[in-house]
């Protein structure tokens, strides 16, 4: 291990233990149960914190192998964040900008999973900071789906973390956050684009409601 | 770091009260729920397990004297407010008033209370923080909710940190002759309150057949409340020794203590109603959150210390 490397996993702790100290995350297994089986977690977006919350829940073996998938267009924008994306977090940066980009983020996060990881991903694309609890999702996740259809989908809502840090804020404010794991689901024989992201879209919205309800 | 002896006296009562509550549990739970099955049976051992952490983290707090029990009941008044605010009503514009609430306001007041000003102290979240959180959401300029949301956050403020701080304060009263013993005051109120609330849950359980507020909490019931009152009162006049009381003077405390931690009991299940849930939080096993388990602390704490201060106390 080089002295960065060690740095960056102190790193980790320390964010995550600041995590829980703020937000005192639960994890409600509903659905799928902590295992290290190769999986993609897709979740609500609302605040930077979003992936910092379930990396938290998930067993440290786990979380080691588990990288979220975020923005080189935003991580890549200045040296601290640099660190934290790509060292602490061990990201799959992708280029959100069709344009500009030299990598295919599918082949990319493909790639990730046959190196073994596990992936967090935000199908919205960018963070909600509206009314509406989840926006519509964005391809990346039926373009995964179709590249590798035997990776479990396990959808993640993450509740009140958007209360306890919005969009701008840099103060976090201490408030309860419940992370619950749903139902894995997979891209079924002939289905198509629309109907995969709709049924993946009400697979995270029924997860809120059930939270709602209880 | 010294314990009055009374205090050591105290603290292995308690234990023993504890083993023979793990050892009954640890029955129960071979006759009845041997495969971990039974939900009550569970949630029995549960509950016990966490009394001897709390317990524990109590008597550590109580040797370290006023630093203890200030920063214990900080950190308390924190996780408090933590699940209080989460089921109040707020919005974005509140960001900064709910950040002054918890790093300045609880903080302030505790160091207050750490620094004796008695002046400040009892008025400084009913008068100045009352003032100054709404100021501060105002100046947002979001109106939707506006008088509910300034209302919840002060209300979690006066039962989460004003009320609950009032336990370290007992340790800022002057009682002549009970010099160097005032955290047994700490222990006398938590003691007889909960206490009062396990006897009440053990009564209701035996005997518990009328329900005092059905729609508010099904579990209360007039025999669990009267025998548990009771029984936690004759608990605490038999307490008199250690503290500056006379027995019937330890008995009536103990009613005062009792009664007014079931109505605190009751209140904060009309507010978990209210939202829709049936624990303030999930961090003590069996228990519920910190919330669940100082609800009738925080009613009862004020009440006490006034009384002994009007009464007992030369300052």
């Amino acid at each position: 291990m080089t002295a960065n490397s060690v740095f960056a996993n102190v790193s980790a702790s320390v964010i995550v233990l600041f995590a829980r100290l703020v937000t005192a995350v639960r994890a409600i297994w509903d659905g799928v149960e902590p295992v290290p089986s190769k999986r993609v977690y897709f979740a609500n977006h609302t605040s930077n914190g979003d992936f910092v919350l379930i990396w938290a829940v998930l067993p440290p073996s786990i979380r080691r192998r588990t990288r979220p998938v975020a923005g080189s267009d935003y991580w890549l924008t200045s040296k601290l964040k640099t660190f934290i994306g790509r060292d602490v977090f061990n990201a799959v940066l992708i280029d959100r900008n069709p344009e500009s980009r030299e990598h295919d983020p599918v082949a990319q996060m493909a790639a990730a999973l046959d190196e073994g990881s596990s992936l967090i991903l935000f199908p919205e694309g960018t963070r909600n900071t509206g009314d509406d609890p989840l926006l519509p999702f964005k391809t990346g996740l039926y373009h995964l789906a179709m590249q590798r259809p035997d990776v479990d989908l396990v959808p993640v809502w993450i509740e009140n973390l958007n209360q306890v840090m919005p969009k701008g804020e840099i103060l976090p404010i201490p408030l309860i956050c419940t992370v619950r794991f749903g139902e894995a689901l997979r891209l079924e024989a002939g289905e198509v684009k629309g109907a995969f992201l709709e049924r993946s879209h009400a697979a995270l919205l029924a997860l809120k409601d059930s939270g709602d309800a209880a | 770091m010294s314990a009055p002896f009374e205090f050591i006296l105290l603290l292995g009562g308690v234990f023993c009260v504890l083993i023979l509550a793990s050892f009954v549990a640890s029955i129960l739970k071979k006759r009845v729920s041997p495969d971990d099955t039974d939900p009550v049976i569970e949630n029995l051992v549960a509950r016990i397990n966490a009394w001897w952490a709390m317990v524990a983290l109590l008597a550590i707090a109580m040797l370290f004297g006023r630093a203890g029990a200030v920063i214990l009941f900080g950190l308390l008044s924190f996780a408090a407010m933590r699940e209080f605010l989460t089921l109040t009503a707020k919005s974005r514009a509140d960001h900064y008033a709910l950040a002054t609430a918890f790093f300045v306001v609880l903080p302030v007041q505790y160091f207050l209370i750490w620094i004796d000003w008695y002046g400040l102290y009892s008025i400084f979240i009913p008068v100045y923080a009352f003032l100054l959180l709404p100021i501060i959401s105002a100046l947002r300029g979001e109106t939707e909710n506006f008088l509910t949301r300034v209302s919840e956050t002060q209300w979690g403020l006066m039962i989460c940190v004003f009320a609950a701080s009032h336990v370290p304060a007992l340790l800022t009263l002057q009682i002549p002759g009970y010099e160097g013993k005032l955290i047994l005051l700490i222990a006398f109120l938590v003691v007889v309150v909960q206490g009062s609330d396990v006897l009440q849950y053990v009564f209701g359980k035996l005997f518990g057949r009328h329900k005092i507020a059905p729609v508010l909490s099904p579990s209360k019931t007039w025999e669990g409340f009267l025998g548990g009152v009771l029984s936690a009162s004759i608990l605490g006049a038999l307490l008199w020794w250690m503290t500056p009381f006379a027995i019937w003077q330890a008995f009536l405390l103990s009613v005062l203590i009792a009664v007014m931690g079931f109505f605190g009991g009751l209140v904060m299940s009309a507010i978990k109603r209210d939202k829709g849930v049936k624990d303030w939080g999930h961090l003590i096993a069996g228990h519920g959150g910190f919330v669940d388990r100082l609800d009738s602390v925080v009613f009862s704490a004020p009440i006490f210390f006034h009384v002994l201060r009007y009464f007992w106390s030369t300052v």
